[in-house]
């Protein structure tokens, strides 16, 4: 009983010590962030004086040339309507999928896997070229409507997924009330696919958060790029000021971590289902 | 079960999404295969291969005198060689040990941080982790009285700060994967093991590892296609530098077409990662196939 005793200590106390370690990198950028650089130049574990100051992130948010503050308001406008629209269309064609016999079904799903796999540097010219042809170049309606159509495969797939597991009684005696198809996808099944919804737009919105090729190759004001964007133009060339850079970094994680924090059980579930099963 | 579809069934259900993939995913895909065969004079032409696959960037295994960058495609094969085999047993060895831990769920939430932030950010953090001064990395070694430095910053170990970098960001997914693969696998198998008097590292062998192994398909699958598309890490942190020692496909490509403005050479290496994800990914478009049956 005894060695079970020590052994689970010795267990937790090295789980621990992974945890910390793996956390480090993390403090440090939370650390020199919130400390003047001249306290962190010689490493930011060195606690001999310790002020801590938001002047960094004031700074971050305020930039002259790569305002954190433009960019996150930017990145927001993008992210909710490239949620918002792949998901609805998505979720009518998942459904459509698990109710309906449709004669390429098999192609459709590879389509999907497809999607997967390919990289976004295969659609990059192209893509430049039509927005081009489009007038939509450095307009945020080129990068929303990248990111609708890139979202959609998965989403399509992971909510018939979902739409399969749900008994279709209630569909059923809804038709026989007389209702639409339609009247049934918006009043008898939406309401039973929340939890779905959530998983998938807490993962879309993540990424087209995080998102930075399309970005760059569709977006390129100064006063009209992204986030993410502005990141590698806070770095500096010669000289990097880690104050800075480390704030801005905070700032433009903390949106994803503080959707994987509250909608930690959706994501996961998001982010399992989305992998396959 | 399923219905028959009539035609407008297809019209509100299918069509918006069909369309809308068609326009942005489908026609670019093709016309990006069709660009990789186009001469800058408009004539079809298989020379933007040649020329991609000779030159230097791309691949270059004699190296700079027998050092970095030995190209491209070289640097993402010793991405994979790296950090496929380290993710995916440092995930499978975390959800089996950290399930045993008091407190384990936040030390994975700790863990799996690395694959919420955006990659942008991920960059950042390591080029932070290998600083010359404010660098983790250099804290340890110091402590252990090795010499500091910029670890990003020189050519024999630019690529390899990025891919271990790029361990701390990605082992997150596997752990989660195999965690979620963990709970599937029903108490009485071990049970049974422990009354026959199997060891801990046999019940392992024997019980866990065939049972995950339809997970470390995907592991394993999703971590390549990872690997194959790497971007913004390097991008952020080093720009595939320095003098091209940490490049990688991705960029390349961008940097041919959005830098060189070339964009017959742009493609082919655009479907050459394509070949090589389409190729990783064939497990996946297998199963997936059969599920859909």
């Amino acid at each position: 009983m005894k060695k079970k005793t020590i052994e689970k200590v010795a267990f937790t106390s090295i789980g621990w010590l992974i945890g910390l370690i793996w956390i480090l990198p993390l403090m440090g950028i939370l650390m020199t962030a919130i400390r003047p650089y001249r306290e962190v130049i010689d490493g930011w574990w060195k606690f001999d004086s310790f002020t801590p100051t938001i002047s960094n992130f004031v700074n971050a948010l305020t930039h002259p040339t790569a305002s954190m503050l433009e960019g996150m308001v930017n990145s927001l406008i993008i992210a909710v309507p490239a949620t918002v629209l792949p998901l609805l269309i998505a979720a009518i064609a998942g459904y459509g999928i698990s109710r309906y016999k449709f004669p390429f079904r098999k192609t459709l799903v590879i389509a999907v896997v497809f999607t997967l796999a390919l990289p976004q540097q295969m659609i990059a010219v192209p893509i430049f070229r039509l927005m081009s042809d489009f007038g939509l170049v450095d307009t945020y309606a080129a990068l929303i409507l990248v990111h609708t159509a890139w979202g959609i495969p998965w989403i399509t797939f992971f909510m018939r997924n979902y739409f399969k597991t749900l008994p279709n009684d209630m569909e059923e005696a809804a038709r026989i009330d007389g209702a639409t198809d339609f009247q049934i996808f918006y009043r008898v099944v939406l309401p039973n696919a929340f939890p779905a919804m959530a998983s998938a737009s807490a993962l879309q919105f993540t990424w087209v958060w995080s998102d930075f090729f399309l970005a760059l190759i569709l977006v390129y004001s100064p006063d009209k790029i992204l986030a993410t964007q502005r990141i590698p133009l806070m770095r500096g060339v010669y000289h990097v000021d880690w104050g800075l850079l480390s704030a801005a970094s905070i700032l433009v994680m903390v949106v994803p971590i503080l959707i994987y924090i509250f909608l930690q059980r959706y994501y996961v579930r998001g982010m399992v289902g989305w992998s396959g099963k | 079960m399923l219905r028959k579809a009539k035609p407008y069934h297809f019209g509100i259900f299918i069509l918006p999404a069909l369309a809308l993939m068609a326009v942005f995913v489908m026609y670019p895909t093709l016309r990006t295969v069709f660009l990789s065969f186009v001469a800058e004079d408009g004539s079809l032409t298989l020379s933007n291969y040649a020329e991609v696959l000779r030159s230097r960037d791309i691949f270059n295994p004699g190296g700079y005198e027998g050092d970095f960058p030995f190209g491209a495609l070289i640097h993402n094969a010793l991405w994979i060689a790296i950090h496929l085999p380290i993710t995916t047993f440092l995930g499978l060895f975390l959800a089996v040990f950290l399930r045993n831990v008091k407190g384990g769920g936040i030390v994975k939430s700790f863990i799996f941080l690395g694959m919420v932030m955006p990659m942008i950010v991920g960059g950042i953090m390591i080029r932070f982790m290998f600083d010359g001064s404010v660098g983790v990395v250099n804290m340890a070694l110091g402590f252990f009285g090795f010499p500091t430095q910029t670890w990003t910053a020189y050519p024999e170990t630019a690529l390899f700060s990025l891919i271990f970098g790029s361990v701390w960001l990605w082992a997150g997914f596997s752990m989660i994967l195999y965690s979620a693969g963990l709970e599937t696998i029903p108490n009485m198998y071990y049970e049974a093991a422990r009354i026959d008097g199997a060891s801990r590292i046999k019940m392992f062998l024997k019980i866990t590892v065939p049972l995950l192994k339809p997970i470390t398909v995907v592991v394993v699958t999703m971590t390549l296609l990872w690997e194959l598309k790497i971007f913004d890490i390097v991008y952020v942190a080093t720009m595939g530098g320095p003098g091209g020692t940490s490049n990688v496909l991705a960029l390349q490509m961008y940097l041919y077409a959005f830098r060189e403005w070339d964009p017959g050479k742009a493609a082919v290496v655009a479907v050459l990662i394509t070949l090589f994800t389409l190729l990783a990914a064939i497990p996946l478009i297998r199963s997936a196939g059969d599920e859909a049956e």
